[in-house]
């Protein structure tokens, strides 16, 4: 754990030093490289330890977007409304999973799929609070430059990354993570041994939501402009799996190397296949899942076994 | 005698029509070994599944040590005492051998995650002689290992109760000599044992009492002795006329 945690501190320190090179491209590129990173840290919670494969991402990230952006509507301190925005998640995610972690299997994932759409709807049609399919408007944070408010939102998520490692890293650690990781390889196994499965998986649900509702709020306060179309996009939920299918599910530096890994490509193929980069990525997607069907991360393990004698 | 540990008291399950386990009443005494055989189908499994609470009894009701455990949770009746092995072993496969039985130790056993559960967990594991492979994965171990950490796994629970469902299935004459051993010195240590068995060599030799189920009911309790002469346990596995034909040779 110890060395885990150290190469983490180590990460996050050089991530402190990006906004120094202050080009505004990498800045926001960075500043969604670590949203995304936030996403699917939290993803590997409930998919990559319990095993559950969640699609609920997207719905907690828009819940967090519009309770951030309503509270600020409403006057209340940014930073409060960001709070806010993680509180409702977690107690959201607390009610959802003690219904829907019942089911198991793909009959979880296309429950919790649907609950996106459903918040969607609700926003859509929520006009006095939500503003509706017109969207809603943030009050721009008083700061003096454009320069000044990019680095301040790369740092707000650069700590939400760091807190979210932080959790996965605790969790990971703990009588929770082994429970989980029971769960994942043997549920009915585990139950026997004297898990109670209920509690560690909603638990796990809840950790996997609180830091994407505030990401979500982040980001409103970041973009200025919220639309629910935007917010409670089903690819949130899709590339947070992606990512952590790509770095290496249940580790604990996989969810990190796959949201590089991801964004890297998402933004290479995009600027060379402007046509038809959804089919490019989605192409090199399969192929990576298919040869590396437990993450990049599995690599250096394999060599590692290569290395050691017989 | 002192109340029996485990108490059946008329329990049926049901699934669907079908009625898997009818009306057993049955009562297991502090500290003994009891036999649980029967011809395959007869519903053993399901009445530990019933036991511990992975399909709970559609009527009836069960008591553990005084208290009513009918409607517990399976890990609610582990965290009680009540431990079982699968007739299918069923380790965490991605898991080192130490760790399945840490996690026995930790969340069934009561020890503190770490150090406290994996001390325990090797002590288990030198016990049923697996503490040569305990850092070896699970899903690397033969059969007779993984019935063996099986074993480990219950032990380490710190049961009261231990079922267990046909651990000798798939031995070999050694392996299953080596696992008489075993749960004998289980049952000194003062755990009461319930077994599911179909090698009756096995059966003879361990239990203090046998229950024999068939279609669902119980249809015979006694000693072993009494058991193999009664004619409805000899009808049941070989046959009502061979049953007849046996009563007449002998009688």
């Amino acid at each position: 754990m110890k060395r885990d945690a150290v190469i983490g501190i180590v990460l996050f320190a050089l991530f402190a030093l990006v906004p120094l090179g202050g080009e505004a491209y990498w800045l926001r590129l960075a500043t969604i490289m670590l949203m995304y990173g936030v996403l699917a840290m939290s993803w590997n919670f409930i998919g990559g330890m319990a095993g559950y494969p969640s699609f609920a991402t997207a719905a907690f990230f828009g819940l967090g977007a519009y309770t951030g952006a309503v509270a600020q509507k409403f006057g209340l301190h940014m930073g409060v409304a960001w709070l806010l925005a993680g509180l409702l998640a977690i107690v959201f995610a607390g009610l959802l999973g003690w219904a829907l972690l019942r089911l198991r299997g793909h009959y979880f994932a296309i429950a919790s799929l649907v609950v996106a759409e459903v918040l969607r709807e609700l926003v859509n049609s929520a006009t006095d609070l939500t503003g509706g399919g017109m969207g809603l408007n943030l009050p721009l944070p008083a700061m003096s430059s454009v320069d000044a408010q990019a680095r301040f939102f790369y740092y707000a998520m650069l700590a939400l990354a760091a807190l979210t490692f932080a959790a996965m890293l605790a969790a990971s650690y703990s009588r929770l993570g082994f429970g989980l990781r029971c769960i994942q390889q043997n549920e009915s196994a585990a139950d026997m041994l004297g898990v109670n499965t209920t509690l560690f998986k909603v638990a796990a649900f809840m950790l996997s939501a609180v830091f994407v509702g505030m990401a979500g709020a982040v980001y409103a306060s970041w973009v200025h402009y919220i639309e629910p179309p935007d917010v409670f996009d089903v690819l949130y939920s899709v590339k947070a799996i992606v990512m952590v299918l790509l770095g290496g599910a249940g580790s604990i530096f996989g969810p990190l190397v796959g949201a590089v890994l991801f964004l890297s490509l998402e933004e290479l193929v995009w600027r060379e296949f402007l046509e038809l980069h959804t089919g490019v990525l989605g192409l090199l997607i399969v192929l990576l899942v298919l040869f590396l069907p437990k993450g990049l991360l599995s690599l250096s393990q394999r060599f590692a076994r290569q290395k050691r004698p017989a | 005698m002192s109340a029996p540990l485990l108490e059946l008291g008329g329990v049926t399950r049901r699934f669907g029509g079908l009625k898997a386990v009818s009306n057993v009443t049955l009562a297991v005494p502090q500290g003994e070994v009891i036999g649980l055989i029967g011809p395959n189908g007869a519903g053993k499994t399901t009445l530990v599944n019933v036991i511990t609470g992975v399909h709970p009894a559609s009527e009836g009701t069960i008591r553990f040590a005084g208290e009513d455990i009918t409607r517990l949770k399976p890990w609610q009746g582990a965290r009680r005492g009540i431990a079982r092995t699968f007739q299918i072993v069923q380790p965490f496969p991605e898991m080192t051998v130490l760790e399945n039985v840490a996690a026995a130790a930790m969340f069934a056993g009561g020890r503190s995650y770490g150090r406290e559960a994996e001390r325990e967990a090797r002590e288990h594991l030198d016990f049923v002689g697996l503490g040569g492979v305990a850092d070896q994965r699970a899903s690397a171990l033969t059969l007779a290992m993984r019935k063996r950490l099986e074993f480990a796994k219950g032990l380490a629970m710190r049961p009261r109760l231990l079922l267990l469902d046909e651990v000798n299935a798939g031995l070999n004459a050694t392996e299953v000599d080596q696992a008489l051993a075993l749960i004998r010195a289980i049952s000194a240590r003062g755990v009461t044992i319930l077994i599911i068995e179909h090698l009756m060599k096995v059966v003879l030799s361990l239990c203090s009492r046998i229950v024999v189920l068939h279609h669902g009911e119980l249809i015979a309790e006694g000693t072993p002795e009494s058991i193999v002469k009664d004619p409805r346990v000899v009808q049941a596995y070989l046959g009502r006329r061979y049953a007849e034909a046996a009563g007449a040779a002998r009688g």
